[in-house]
Formats: structure tokens, sequence, C-alpha cells
């Protein structure tokens, strides 16, 4: 139904924040600004503590932002109740109204608005369907388990015909294991059916990447990257996004970069920062490889010693702890493959390695 | 499975409980049993009389008034008590230094001794130098509790609001904290009313505390004395004689040891059957 369109958005959750400059732990939320296209699936992801519940409130206006302004369309909602907005909000803990039935809980919304009974009652019918809850419309909402209260918080959500974007607050917390998985395929599937904008937030890389077309990954109030799954896996903008993200995360090595620009560590050398130098905070001082593409190498190339420590079998790759050094580097191996005994040489795929300034990366010649 | 308890030591451990209950309860307790089925005569002789004490309670016009104006009474109270203490508890503030202000502010006539709350407001009803006597009279209405029986009704009424409602209030301003905030904030987007977030999440999360709160007022209401007798002494003529004041003047007045004992019986069992009756009732649904 509409963009959502959040405009240099900031957020203190104190009467009298100082400025962000001086003291950036009173700020939640530290200017976002961020465009979501109607009819995505979106994802928001980072550790506890990041600013992705306090965004997601902002949203659904649950919270009124210290700064900036909230755009869905055209229309600036900044200012309205959460009931004036058209936003669906699905919560951590499930919440069900347990002395109605769960019909009553999915036309509660409706009837709110003043929507004749007649329209409710076809409008509950065709949500329960899509939620398989037909068959318990008449019995009382408290006797449901989690992922029935569950699916009725998202019910109450999607009843309403003018919902522009649905929000989920960790959803899955509280639903058993064996049924988050089909939880989360049902989620996926009413987005294709239903169209509507879904806001995912959550801190497990695995839900956001399978539930998302777009993941917004936080830290410290800040976005540290917003792309597809598979941008944030072959190229994160942020160290923080290169470990967060992927298991085991990306290997982070210290290293030196020279005035041309070429970053070495050990001794050797791995990448080619563009220009000479670049990015934020100048050279590069950490370089960045995934697991992924760490490979032994074969007999007679050159590449970075190592002494092997540890294997783990991971089911159809295995694990490989290989020191350098101070420095643990993990290399993920097909299973079959060769693996050296004790000693071995690493290299490491230059198309996807990444040199980081500061923790944001710098553009390479090769990458 | 080894279904024999060798060891039965640790009965001694539950000794000094039973001991206590014993002596503050079952021994007085029959002592009053005893009481009620014999009649006592000077010099400690006693007569067996089977349940002549029971039935001759339970015919008296005295003994059936008395019952009327206790139902009365606390019918009234927790009319007034409970929408009351709800309400205060609503209206209280959930964060900063005003929680604490109204904490204390309603703890407060808790704290006050019973016979203290009686005699304070003895004084206050007065009507020629008590504030709220003199306040009616000059707002034009004769109120002279002393001797009109509607004025000492609305006083006793209004002494145990005062004094209670706190009770009530507490109880729920608690169940209120426990609460969680989801069910406000998806209220909110649900575009819920303020009276749909009443009945719909308020009430009843607050069944339970609500359960308690009118079951502890039920009793104690029922088994009002202090307050009462210092404030009105039954009166005028026996307007305010509810049931205990009334067992006090046959046990301790008249001497009638039979019948107030019987008495004391009937009315223990008429709390009991009452409490347990409510408590089934309200508890019903969950047992399923």
């Amino acid at each position: 139904m509409a963009l959502i369109h959040l405009e240099q958005l900031r957020h203190s959750y104190l009467a009298r924040p100082r400025p962000e400059a001086e003291a950036p732990a009173d700020w939640a939320l530290r200017g976002l600004d961020l465009k979501w296209a109607d009819g995505g699936a979106y994802a928001l992801l980072g550790p506890s503590g990041c600013g992705k519940t306090t965004l997601l409130n902002l949203i659904s206006g649950l919270l009124r932002p210290t700064e900036g302004r909230i755009l869905f369309g055209s229309r600036d909602v900044t200012a309205l109740e959460p009931g004036e907005r058209n936003i669906a909000q699905v919560f951590q803990f499930p919440v069900v109204y347990d002395t109605m039935s769960v019909y009553d809980n999915l036309a509660f919304p409706l009837r709110n608005r003043g929507i004749a009974e007649a329209d409710v009652n076809k409008r509950v019918h065709e949500i329960a369907a899509l939620l398989d809850l037909e068959e318990r419309l008449a019995t009382r909402a408290a006797g449901l388990t989690a992922d029935g209260k569950q699916k009725i918080s998202l019910g109450r959500g999607l009843v309403r015909s003018d919902v522009a974007a649905i929000l989920f607050d960790e959803p899955l917390t509280v639903i058993d294991p064996h049924l988050k998985w089909r939880l989360r395929s049902k989620l996926k599937e009413l987005h294709q059916r239903v169209g509507v904008t879904m806001i995912y937030v959550t801190h497990d890389q695995t839900e956001a990447l399978t539930f998302a077309d777009q993941v917004v990954v936080m830290l410290e109030g800040q976005v540290v990257q917003a792309g597809t799954p598979v941008e944030l896996f072959e190229r994160p903008r942020h160290t923080f996004v290169g470990h967060f993200i992927g298991s085991p995360g990306m290997n982070l090595l210290p290293c030196e970069t020279d005035a041309a620009g070429l970053a070495r560590f050990g001794g050797v050398a791995l990448a080619q920062v563009k220009g000479g130098r670049g990015g934020q905070g100048g050279r590069g001082n950490q370089i960045g490889v995934r697991p992924e593409y760490v490979r032994f190498a074969a007999a007679g190339e050159g590449g970075l010693p190592v002494r092997i420590e540890r294997v783990s079998d991971v089911g159809r790759h295995r694990i490989v702890d290989a020191r350098h050094g101070e420095h643990l580097i993990k290399a993920l191996v097909a299973e079959g493959a060769p693996l050296p005994e004790g000693e071995g040489v690493l290299v490491f795929d230059p198309a996807h390695t990444h040199v980081y300034a500061d923790g944001w990366r710098v553009e390479t010649e090769q990458a | 499975m080894n279904t024999r308890t060798p060891n039965q030591k640790a009965w001694w451990l539950v000794m000094p409980v039973v001991a206590l209950v014993a002596f503050n309860a079952v021994i007085p307790l029959m002592a009053v049993v005893n009481y009620s089925v014999q009649e006592t005569f000077g010099n400690n002789q006693f007569f067996f009389e089977g349940v002549r004490w029971f039935q001759e309670v339970m015919q008296s016009a005295r003994f059936r008034e008395a019952l009327q104006r206790q139902l009365l009474f606390t019918a009234i109270i927790l009319a007034i008590q409970i929408p009351l203490g709800v309400a205060i508890a609503l209206a209280m503030p959930r964060k900063g230094i005003g929680v604490s202000v109204c904490l204390v502010l309603m703890a407060m006539p808790l704290l006050i001794p019973y016979n203290v709350v009686g005699a304070m407001w003895n004084i206050f009803a007065l009507p020629d130098i008590g504030l709220m006597g003199r306040g009616l009279n000059a707002l034009g209405w004769e109120f002279n509790y002393t001797r009109q029986p509607f004025a000492a009704w609305v006083t006793l009424v209004a002494m145990d609001v005062w004094h209670w409602t706190s009770l009530v209030v507490l109880l729920t301003y608690a169940g209120l904290s426990a609460i969680p905030d989801a069910y406000y904030q998806a209220a909110r987007i649900d575009g819920a009313s303020r009276w749909a977030i009443f009945r719909h999440i308020q009430l009843p999360k607050l069944k339970h505390v609500l359960l308690i709160a009118v079951l502890l007022r039920f009793m104690d209401s029922f088994m009002i004395y202090t307050e009462a007798v210092v404030l009105t002494g039954g009166g005028p003529g026996n307007a305010t004689t509810l049931l205990s004041i009334d067992l006090v003047k046959i046990a301790l007045g008249q001497f009638d040891l039979g019948p107030a004992a019987a008495m004391s019986l009937i009315y223990f069992l008429i709390i009991l059957l009452l409490s347990w009756l409510f408590y089934t009732v309200m508890t019903k649904d969950e047992q399923k």
C-alpha cells in the first residue's frame, strides 16, 4: 500500500539527552535513513540492545521519535497514534485476549473500528482459513499453545484490510523448536499470498536470512548494512556484519598496507586497496575473508603457512582451525577433500578477500 | 515401588505447628462446642442440653435481625469498596515519585489500630464538635448519628470504606503492575478504547487478585467488631447491632454461655459456607 520512509530518525529514552557527538550512549537510535518498498519482506538483524525493537516501536507508533520523520507513502505519520496508522505488530510473547474466543480475538481490531458485523464475519473467516484456525474459531483463545496464540496475534494484524505493514518483534522466541520452522514457512507463504510489507526483527541470522528479501543489520543504534542476504554474505560493509552473519563468521586478521595499497598479512600480499588508499579510516588495517573462501594450496602453490589445530565435522563440510602465529584462521573444507597433515599452506580467494579500515570496508582491486 | 516409610521422625518437625494450632484454634473451638450443648450454672455445674441452644438461636427474631443487618452491611461495603478500589488503582500513577507517595498514603489507614479508627470517626462525626458532623449540619442535613439509625449507618459505612478500601487498591495495583506492556501495546495497535482495554485486558488479568480482595473484605466485614463498637456501640437502639456485637452482648452482657456458643458456631459456619461458595463459583472455569 505504501512506501515506508524513515527520515533522519533519532531516538533517546532520556528526557534530556546530551548531543550525540558527546554522549552516543544516550541515544538508542542514531540517525537512520531507510526506504522500504511496498510488499517487501525485510528483516532487522542485530544483537540485543542494538535498537531494532526501538525502531520497530517507532514505526508502529508505540514510541515517538526524539527527532526525524516517518512517512507512509507521502503521509507523515510521525505524530499519529498506533491505532491510526495502518500497522500491525506481533510481539515476542504472544498477546491474546484470554477471555475471548479465537473468533472474537480476530474480530476485535475490526469491531474497534466500527466495521459492520457482516463484513467482520466474512473477513475473520478468510483470515482463519489462511492461518488454519477455522476449526478453532469457537474455542477460547487462552487454551491454545504458544504457536496457536502467535497465529492469533498475526491474524489480528492480517484481518485489517487497510494494513500497510506487519511488524514482527522476535515472534518465534517462545515457540518450540520443531514448530518454529513450520511457523516460519507459514509466514513466508503468507507474505507471498497476501503481499503485505513485513518487517521482521530478530537476532537470529537464520531467521533473518531465510525470511527476508532485504536484511538491515544494526549495531549500536546505527544501520551498518542493508542488503540482500547474498550481499551481506559476499560483501560485508563492516567487520561486524562479517562475523555476525555466517557460521562460522568471517576470519578477521590484522594487516599492514603499504604506500602502494598492498595489504599484507604474515608477509603475504593478500589484497590491493583501490587507489593506494581508500575508505573512511584510511588505508585499511584488517583483512576479512570468509571460511568458505579459504582453501589449502595445491602442491607448489604459494600461500600462508599454517599449523592445523583441529578439524570438526559438521556434516557436508569440515571446519579446520588453522594457526598462523597467534592468529586462528577457519577454513571450510568439503567432505572428502584432501587435507594436509599437521602443516599446510592456505590460499584466500582474492575475489572474496576484503580490506577493512577501522571496521569499514575499503574498495579493493580484485573484489 | 517401596510404599513403606521406614523413618517417621519427620513428624517431630511438624509438632510445634500442631501444638500451636491446637492451642490457638482447635482447643478454644472445642471449648465453644462444649458450651454450645450444655446449660451452665454456678459452681461449674453443667447439664447436657443437646441441640436446644441451636434451635433457640435459629428461631430467634433477634438473631435473624442481626444477621440481616450483617448481610446488608457486608453487601454495601463490598459494593462500594471493590469498584472504588479498582478505580483508584487504575488512576494511580505507574512510575515516578507519585507511585511511592500514593502507596504510602494508601497504606496509612491500614496501619491505624481498629479502636483508634472507631474513636476517630466517633469524634469526627459528632454533630456538635466533629468536623464531619458539624459540616453536614451546616449544609442543612440534620445529622446526628447517635440518634438517627440512617445517620449511624452512613457513618459506619463511611468509616469502613475509609479504613479498608486501601486494601483493595493495593491488591489491584499489584495485579495491574503484573500485566506485561505488550498487552497494552497490542491493544493500542488494535485500536481498543479505554473501556475495551479495561474490559478485555485488565479485568480478566485482575480476576485472581479481585477474588482474594472480595474474600478478605467479605470475611473481615462479616466479623467487624471493634470499630463498630467504639463508633456506635450497636445503637441507636439496635440499629447497628451487627452479629459480632450481638454475640458479645449475649455472651458477656447476659452471660448466656450456651446460646452464645451456639451462635458462635452458626456464625462461623455461615462465614465458612459463604466463602467456600464464592470461591468455588469464581474458580469453576479453571478446574475443568
